[in-house]
C-alpha cells in the first residue's frame, strides 16, 4: 500500500527533480575530494554552502506543505528548524566527551562554567546517535502536535494562527536565551569535533553530510509528492480554499490539518538537524521570528502551492543573499530583500516557479481567454502540471 | 590595644561622652565667624603614634571647624596622609613611578618627593573609621544649610551611635527646621535603643523608630528585640516590626501595580496604532515597529537642532516633535498604504509579507543615514527626577507617559468616535461596498486612516524615545508585543488594546518576582496562546456579521 502510495507520485518531473538532487548530491562532494589543481574541482566551502542551502530548501518545503496546500501561515517553523537542530547539537556535545576546553568527561563545557554538578534529565540518551535521531523528529513533531491540537480544535485560523506561532517561536527564543534551560544560553552549542565517530571538519564528512542533505531534500520532496497526490492531499486543498465548506461535506479538518503540520514540523527538524553540523553552531537566534518570516519568503518566491517552488525560491534567494552580503553591496540587501518581499507579493503572487508553469500551461489554449483563470484555480493547474 | 577593644571601651566610657560633647561645644563656638586660625598643629598631631592619640587628634580637628577638615578627614579615611619621618609633619602622597610625591594637605601645594623609608603611611582601623564618620556627621550637624542637617541626621541615624545621644539632645533643642528636628529625634531613638538607657526611653524610642515604616526600621527593631531584655519596649518593638512589615508588603504590591500600568502604558502606546491598522482595518502590518522608531529619530533629529539652534527651547522638544513625529510617521504611512497596501486588500497574508519586507527597507535606511548605533535622546528637565508617593518612589517620565498613553487613547477614541473622518472609518471598516454608493471615497479613507494609525504610531515613538534606546531595532522590540495586545484585547476594539495592555503589563509585573524577567513574558505569551485558543477572537470579541467578513 505504501509502495502504492509512493509510486503514485512518481510522474515525470519527480523523476527528474529526484534524478537532478542526487546527481548533485553525489556529484559536488567527489569534485570536491579531487585534487585541487583538477579543473573541476569544487572548494570545500561551497559544499558547505550549498549543503546550507538545500536545508533551507528543506525547510522551505515544509513551510510549502502547510502554507501553499492547507492555507496554514506558519510563522513558527524556524521553531521546529531550530528544535532539530538542537538535538542534534546535543548529540554532538556528547561527542565531544573529554575533549572540551575544562576537560570534563560528563558535563560539557558550558555547564562547567555554570558550576553544574550533573547532567539534567533530558540530556541523557544523547550520547546515542539514535536517540538523538528519534528525538530530531519527535520534539518538533510533539510541539507542533500539541500546539495544533489547540489550535486547530478552537478552530484558530488565518492571522490568528500566523501571529500565535510567531508567539511560540518568540517565547522559545526567550527560554532558550535562559542559562538555566540547560542549553547553553546565549553561546547555544558549539566547538562540535565528531559525528559518528569521523571528524566533522574533515572534506569527506563534509561531503556525506552534503549527500545526507540533498537525499533528505529529495525524500521530502518525495513524500510531500505523496501526500499531495493521495485523496488525503486533496482534502488539503480543499480545505485552503474552502475551509468551512470541507468541514460541512464531513471532513474533520482539525484532523487533516494536524496531521500535515506535524508531517510538516518534523521535515523542519530534520532540515535543522542537517544543518547544525554543517555550520558547527546552533544558538538561540535560530528561533528569531524573523527567521520564520525569511523562510516564508522563499517559498513566496519560489511559488507557494509548487513543490519545485520553495527549492527555487529558497536556493535563489540564499543565493542573493550570499553574493551580495560577501561583497560592496552587503550594506544594500536588506533593501533588497524588502523589495524582494514587496515585488513578489505585488507582482508575482504566484512565484517565479508558479508564474512559468502557469505560463505554460496557458501558451498552448492562448487563444481562449487565459486572464479568466482565478488564482485558485491556476495554483491547482499548476499542481497537476507539477 | 586591639580595635575591638577600644570600640567597647569608647563605646561606653562616661569620658568619651564627655569628650564628644565638649568637641560639639568647640565645634559651635568655631562656627562663629572670628575663625579662620591656621590649623596646622592640629593637622600634624594626626601624626601622633596610637589610635587613642589619633581619634583624638580627629577630634580636635573636627572642633576648628575649618572648611578643609572634611576633606583631610575622608584623605585620612582612604589612607592618603602620611607622616614626614624627619620633622613629624602630616602630608597627602600621590603615588609615582619612583616613590611618593608630597602634597601638603591645607594648601594643595607640591612638597617635593619623598623616598619610601622617609614618611610613615597613618593607618586606620574600622573604629577610627567610625570616629572619622560622625566627626564629619558632627560638622554637618551644626551647618548653617537645613538640607546639609538633615543628610547629617541621616548619617548619624545609620551609626545608631549611642555616643551622640548628648549631641543630638543638644542639636535637638537649638534646632528650628520642622523636618531636620524630626529626623534628629528619629536618629536620637536609633542611637536610644542600642544603648543602656531605662526601658521606658526605649519604649518611646520604639514609638519614633516605629514611625518610619521601612526596612531600616525593621532590621533596627528585629536587632533591639534579639538583644533587649524583656520588657514594655521589647513588646512594643516586636508588634511594631509586625506592623511596618505588613505596611512594606501592601507597598510592594502597590509598588507591582504601579510598574505594571507603567509597563502597559508602553504597551499601549506600542500598538494603539496597530489598533487601527491592524484592528480596525484587518492590515497585518509589520512595519507598525517601524513607524514608532521613526518617530523616535523624529524626536532625536528635532533635538539635534534645537541644541545646535536654539537651546533655550530644548524644554519644548518633546511638545515640537510630536506634531512633526506624526506628520512624519503618518505621512510614511500614507505613502505604503497608496503604494503597496491598497493592492492587498482581502489578502491578510500578504499583506504580512509585503509590510515586513517594508519594514527591512526602513530599518536599512534609517542605519544607512543614521548609523547603526544607539542615538542620545534627552530628557527635557520636566521629565526627569522622582517623587516620593507613600514608599513609591515614581519617576517623572514614567508618570508622564502613563499620562500621555491614556491622553493619547482619549483623543482616538474621540476622532473615531465623534467626527466625521471617524464616522467614515467605521463605514468603511464595517461595510465598504455600501460604504462607497452612500458617496464616501474608500480609498481616501483608507489612506487617511492608515495614516492616523502611522501617525499614532509615530507619537508613540517620541513618548518611547525617552525611555529606550533609540536604534534602528527599536521597533523589532515592540511588534510581537503590540500584537499581542492587540488580539488579547480583541481585534477591531480600541477598549479591548486598553484593557488588554494594562492586563498585560500588570500580570508581567506581578510574575516578575516570583519567575523573573525574562520566564515572565515567556508565562505571559504561553498564556495569551492558550488564551486564544479558548476565546479565538481576543477578550472583547466584536460581534455580528462584520466579523466574518
Amino acid at each position: 500500500m505504501i509502495t502504492a502510495f509512493i509510486f503514485r507520485a512518481l510522474d515525470r518531473n519527480t523523476y527528474i527533480v529526484l534524478g537532478l538532487l542526487l546527481a548533485v548530491g553525489i556529484l559536488l562532494p567527489l569534485l570536491s575530494l579531487t585534487d585541487p589543481s583538477f579543473p573541476l574541482h569544487v572548494p570545500t566551502y561551497v559544499i558547505a554552502l550549498i549543503g546550507k542551502y538545500l536545508c533551507y530548501a528543506l525547510l522551505a518545503l515544509s513551510v510549502d506543505l502547510v502554507w501553499g496546500y492547507c492555507g496554514i501561515l506558519s510563522l513558527g517553523h524556524a521553531a521546529f528548524f531550530a528544535l532539530g537542530g538542537y538535538a542534534m547539537g546535543m548529540y554532538l556535545m556528547r561527542q565531544i566527551g573529554a575533549r572540551g576546553v575544562y576537560a570534563n568527561p560528563v558535563l560539557p563545557d558550558f555547564m562547567v562554567f555554570l558550576n553544574w554538578n550533573e547532567l539534567p534529565w533530558f540530556w541523557y540518551g544523547f550520547d546515542h546517535f539514535w536517540f538523538a535521531a528519534i528525538m530530531i523528529v519527535a520534539v518538533p513533531g510533539l510541539l507542533a502536535f500539541i500546539f495544533g491540537w489547540f489550535a486547530f480544535r478552537s478552530r484558530v485560523t488565518g492571522v490568528y494562527l500566523s501571529i500565535i506561532t510567531q508567539a511560540m517561536t518568540y517565547a522559545l527564543l526567550l527560554a532558550f536565551f535562559r542559562n538555566d534551560m540547560g542549553f547553553g544560553g546565549n553561546n547555544g552549542l558549539t566547538d562540535f569535533k565528531d559525528i559518528l565517530g569521523f571528524n566533522i571538519q574533515a572534506p569527506a564528512t563534509r561531503g556525506v553530510l552534503f549527500f545526507a542533505s540533498a537525499l533528505a531534500l529529495a525524500a521530502g520532496f518525495l513524500i510531500c509528492r505523496a501526500v499531495i497526490a493521495s485523496k488525503f492531499g486533496k482534502v488539503l486543498i480543499a480545505v485552503r480554499d474552502a475551509e468551512s465548506r470541507t468541514r460541512f461535506i464531513g471532513y474533520r479538518v482539525e484532523g487533516y490539518k494536524l496531521v500535515v503540520f506535524v508531517l510538516s514540523a518534523m521535515m523542519a527538524g530534520v532540515a535543522g538537524s542537517l544543518y547544525v553540523p554543517q555550520i558547527g553552531i546552533i544558538n538561540p537566534g535560530e528561533f528569531a521570528p524573523a527567521n520564520s518570516i525569511e523562510a516564508v519568503i522563499w517559498v513566496a518566491v519560489g511559488g507557494r502551492g509548487t513543490l519545485i517552488g520553495p527549492i527555487v525560491g529558497a536556493l535563489l534567494v540564499n543565493f542573493g543573499k550570499t553574493w551580495f552580503t560577501s561583497g560592496m553591496l552587503a550594506e544594500y540587501w536588506l533593501f533588497v530583500l524588502g523589495a524582494l518581499f514587496v515585488a513578489v507579493t505585488l507582482f508575482l503572487p504566484k512565484g517565479v516557479v508558479g508564474t512559468l508553469l502557469a505560463r505554460a500551461k496557458a501558451r498552448p489554449t492562448s487563444t481562449s481567454a487565459p486572464a479568466a483563470v482565478s488564482p485558485i484555480d491556476a495554483t491547482i493547474a499548476a499542481e497537476e502540471g507539477a | 590595644m586591639t580595635p575591638e577593644r577600644t570600640s567597647v571601651t569608647m563605646r561606653y566610657s562616661l569620658p568619651c561622652l564627655a569628650t564628644l560633647a565638649a568637641v560639639f561645644f568647640m565645634l559651635a563656638a568655631a562656627l562663629h565667624p572670628a575663625f579662620g586660625a591656621d590649623i596646622r598643629p592640629e593637622v600634624n598631631a594626626l601624626g601622633t603614634p596610637g589610635y587613642t592619640a589619633l581619634k583624638e587628634a580627629i577630634g580636635a580637628l573636627a572642633a576648628t571647624g575649618d572648611p578643609a577638615v572634611p576633606e583631610l578627614l575622608q584623605a585620612l579615611g582612604q589612607g592618603e596622609l602620611y607622616v614626614r619621618v624627619a620633622d613629624s609633619a602630616v602630608f597627602k602622597v600621590t603615588d609615582t613611578d619612583d616613590g611618593y610625591n608630597l602634597v601638603d594637605p591645607l594648601t594643595g601645594e607640591d612638597a617635593g618627593p619623598a623616598a619610601a623609608d622617609e614618611v610613615s603611611k597613618i593607618t586606620v582601623n574600622n573604629s577610627v573609621r567610625e570616629t572619622i564618620s560622625a566627626a564629619l556627621g558632627l560638622m554637618t550637624l551644626m551647618s548653617p544649610d537645613p538640607q546639609k542637617r538633615l543628610a547629617a541626621a541621616g548619617d548619624v541615624y545609620k551609626s545608631q551611635d549611642p555616643k551622640q545621644i548628648p549631641l543630638l539632645d543638644t542639636a535637638i533643642a537649638k534646632e528650628t527646621d520642622k523636618s531636620v528636628a524630626a529626623a534628629l529625634q528619629l536618629a536620637r531613638a536609633a542611637a536610644v535603643l542600642r544603648s543602656d538607657m531605662s526601658d521606658a526611653d526605649k519604649l518611646a524610642a520604639v514609638e519614633i523608630v516605629s514611625q518610619r515604616d521601612d526596612q531600616d526600621a525593621i532590621s533596627l527593631l528585629s536587632s533591639f528585640v534579639a538583644s533587649a531584655p524583656d520588657g514594655a519596649a521589647k513588646t512594643a518593638a516586636a508588634s511594631a516590626i509586625t506592623t511596618i512589615q505588613g505596611t512594606l508588603q501592601l507597598w510592594s504590591g502597590v509598588q507591582n501595580v504601579w510598574y505594571g500600568i507603567s509597563l502597559g502604558s508602553v504597551l499601549l502606546l506600542a500598538a494603539i496604532g496597530l489598533a487601527i491598522t491592524f484592528g480596525v482595518m484587518g492590515i497585518i502590518n509589520m512595519a507598525h515597529g517601524e513607524m514608532v522608531m521613526l518617530g523616535a529619530y523624529t524626536t532625536f533629529v528635532v533635538q539635534e537642532v534645537i541644541r545646535s539652534h536654539y537651546p533655550g527651547l530644548f524644554d519644548w522638544s518633546l511638545a515640537i516633535a510630536l506634531p512633526l513625529a506624526f506628520l512624519v510617521s503618518g505621512g510614511v504611512g500614507v505613502l505604503i498604504e497608496r503604494s503597496v497596501i491598497r493592492f492587498l486588500y482581502g489578502r491578510p497574508l500578504e499583506t504580512l509579507l509585503a509590510t515586513w519586507g517594508i519594514s527591512l527597507i526602513l530599518q536599512q535606511a534609517v542605519r544607512t543615514w543614521f548609523g547603526p548605533n544607539n542615538r542620545e535622546v534627552g530628557n527635557p528637565s520636566w521629565m526627569s527626577g522622582t517623587f516620593d508617593l507613600g514608599h513609591l518612589a515614581i519617576t517623572y517620565n514614567r508618570m508622564w507617559i502613563v499620562v500621555f498613553a491614556l491622553g493619547v487613547f482619549a483623543v482616538l477614541m474621540l476622532v473615531l468616535k465623534r467626527t466625521p473622518f471617524g464616522l467614515q472609518t467605521r463605514a468603511v471598516t464595517q461595510n465598504r461596498p455600501m460604504a462607497s454608493s452612500m458617496g464616501i471615497r474608500t480609498p481616501y479613507v483608507d489612506a487617511l486612516t492608515f495614516g492616523l494609525g502611522s501617525g499614532i504610531a509615530g507619537i508613540a515613538g517620541v513618548a518611547l524615545s525617552q525611555i529606550d534606546n533609540v536604534s534602528p531595532n527599536l521597533g523589532q522590540n515592540y511588534i510581537i508585543d503590540s500584537f499581542m495586545v492587540v488580539v488579547f484585547g480583541g481585534v477591531g476594539n480600541l477598549w479591548g488594546t486598553l484593557v488588554g495592555a494594562f492586563t498585560l503589563g500588570i500580570a508581567n509585573k506581578f510574575l516578575e518576582p516570583y519567575a523573573g524577567a525574562v520566564l515572565a513574558k515567556i508565562l505571559v505569551l504561553v498564556f495569551i496562546i492558550l488564551f486564544i485558543q479558548k476565546r479565538p477572537r481576543g477578550l472583547f470579541a466584536l460581534k455580528g456579521r462584520s466579523v466574518e467578513a
